[in-house]
């Protein structure tokens, strides 16, 4: 694809890695926010590739690792109703509840759908009008533009059978609880490009103010994470600390100012607990109160099941780059992608299921002392 | 990219290297036959700037072997 291969290029990403080397004097540990950057980066060897100073840690953006065990265990239970068509992006289907997946629920006679977009459940709906259709609207920044659609397209229609269980995350509340955290040892961050497309930098520059570390705004493919390195590393060395774009062909400072406009007015922000991590304040979006009847969290009664983790699963730390995998006892073990744990083993933006699929299964090949 | 609209809402026709599939534009009302977008969730959230693009291959083309520009 046009723009895409060109910044795979194994020479422009040799001059890069170059450039890192000539300028790292010192150890340096580097976040990178999201899970899709966290599998360039394994997929590429590039965690093998820079000098042996700097040190990747994979961060929180991994959208199905996060989404909290109490909403899947409510999504499992909406979904098991006769009267539902439970839609949702494919790679939620095998994350764990409390007690099964949503492939269970699907086992057992649930109609579980998987759906490429939103847009698509919505078309659900209209061709079963006698069925409650509802869309697991999970995500970052990134999804909210189409969730908030979505939604907008529904009530334009006059749909009153379609709705979406909504756990939203941001970014930027997350990065200020890493910050925060006394274990937190970052000294840069990668920030998520997709999630500025839409998002613009402002929040970042608060983080920046506040904290005084350096954000780069990176992109996806190996050339842009390791572009995206190199000016993290530019700035350390220079003590320097600001929002940089390195992702300039997809992002704008404003973001997207269409979308942004049509998920303040779909979206509230609200407290959200993070799978794993607990609740971090401020740090998700559920419908505003005018979209309450596309909330299929007041629509659906559904009884608090007491959820449970399982007890061996360490995906908290994970998330927050205090463990790698790797260094997990069930890594490989007892937890597999076959027979997953937790949810970072599930995903495909899961840092577990990263580490096993590129075979960094052991401390002394992807760990450094 | 060819553009058309179903049921009011402004879609594309987005090739995907060799598959093509169906996008929604109405969040890029800039965009226009021809141009690269970047999709999520079956949405296009953005129209890639392509002067932009070339201009960042061309300064990592200028890069020197090994070291400092
Ligand atoms: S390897 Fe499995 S059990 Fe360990 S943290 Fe990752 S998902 Fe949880």
């Amino acid at each position: 694809m046009k723009y895409v291969e060109e910044f795979a290029d194994p020479e422009a990403a040799r001059r890069i890695l170059g450039r890192i080397a000539a300028r790292t004097t010192r150890r340096w540990k580097i976040m990178e926010v999201c899970g899709g950057q966290t599998h360039a980066i394994l997929r590429h060897g590039i965690d093998q590739l820079l000098p042996e100073e700097i040190e990747l840690i994979h961060g929180p953006g991994c959208p199905v690792c996060v989404t909290p065990i109490e909403l899947i265990d409510r999504a499992l239970a909406i979904a098991a109703r006769p009267e539902v068509v439970f839609c949702s992006f494919g790679d939620m289907l095998r994350v764990p509840g409390s007690d099964g997946d949503l492939f269970s629920v699907r086992a057992g006679g649930g109609d579980v759908r998987v759906v490429y977009s939103p847009l698509d459940a919505l078309t659900v709906a209209e061709d079963n009008p006698s069925k409650e259709v509802v869309f697991f609207a999970v995500g970052f920044e990134t999804t909210a533009p189409a969730n908030a659609l979505a939604v907008i397209e529904a009530r334009r229609r006059g749909l009153t059978n379609f709705s979406i269980l909504v756990s939203h995350v941001r970014v930027p509340p997350a990065l200020r609880s890493i910050l925060e955290s006394p274990d937190s040892e970052i000294d840069g961050f990668l920030a998520a490009g997709h999630v500025c497309t839409v998002m613009g930098d402002q929040e970042y520059r608060a983080l920046v103010a506040e904290f005084g570390v350096p954000i780069v705004i990176t992109g996806f493919e190996p050339v842009d994470v390791l572009e995206g390195i190199h000016r993290v590393v530019a700035q350390l060395e220079a003590g320097t600390a600001e929002v940089d774009n390195a992702y300039p062909r997809a992002v704008r400072a404003e973001g997207n100012r269409v979308a942004r406009e049509m998920i303040e007015t779909v979206f509230a922000a609200t407290d959200r607990a993070w799978r794993g991590v607990g609740t971090i304040p401020d740090s998700g979006w559920r419908l505003a109160p005018e979209f309450g009847a596309f909330d299929a969290e007041l629509l659906f009664e559904v009884a608090d099941v007491v959820a449970e983790e399982d007890p061996v699963c360490r995906a908290g730390e994970v998330l927050l780059g205090v463990l790698r995998p790797s260094d997990c006892e069930a890594f490989g073990t007892s937890c597999t992608p076959r027979t997953p744990l937790g949810a970072p083993m599930v995903s495909t933006e899961g840092a577990c299921a990263a580490y096993h699929r590129y075979g960094r299964l052991g401390r002394e090949i992807g760990a450094r002392p | 990219m060819e553009c058309f609209t179903d049921r009011g809402t402004a879609m594309g026709r987005v090739a995907f290297g060799s598959i093509t599939k169906d996008v929604c534009l109405a969040l890029v009302p800039e965009a226009v036959v021809g141009d690269h977008v970047i999709v999520h969730a079956g949405v296009a959230i953005a129209v890639l700037d392509v002067d932009t693009a070339r201009e960042t291959l061309e300064l990592f083309a200028q890069i020197d072997f090994g070291g400092e520009q």
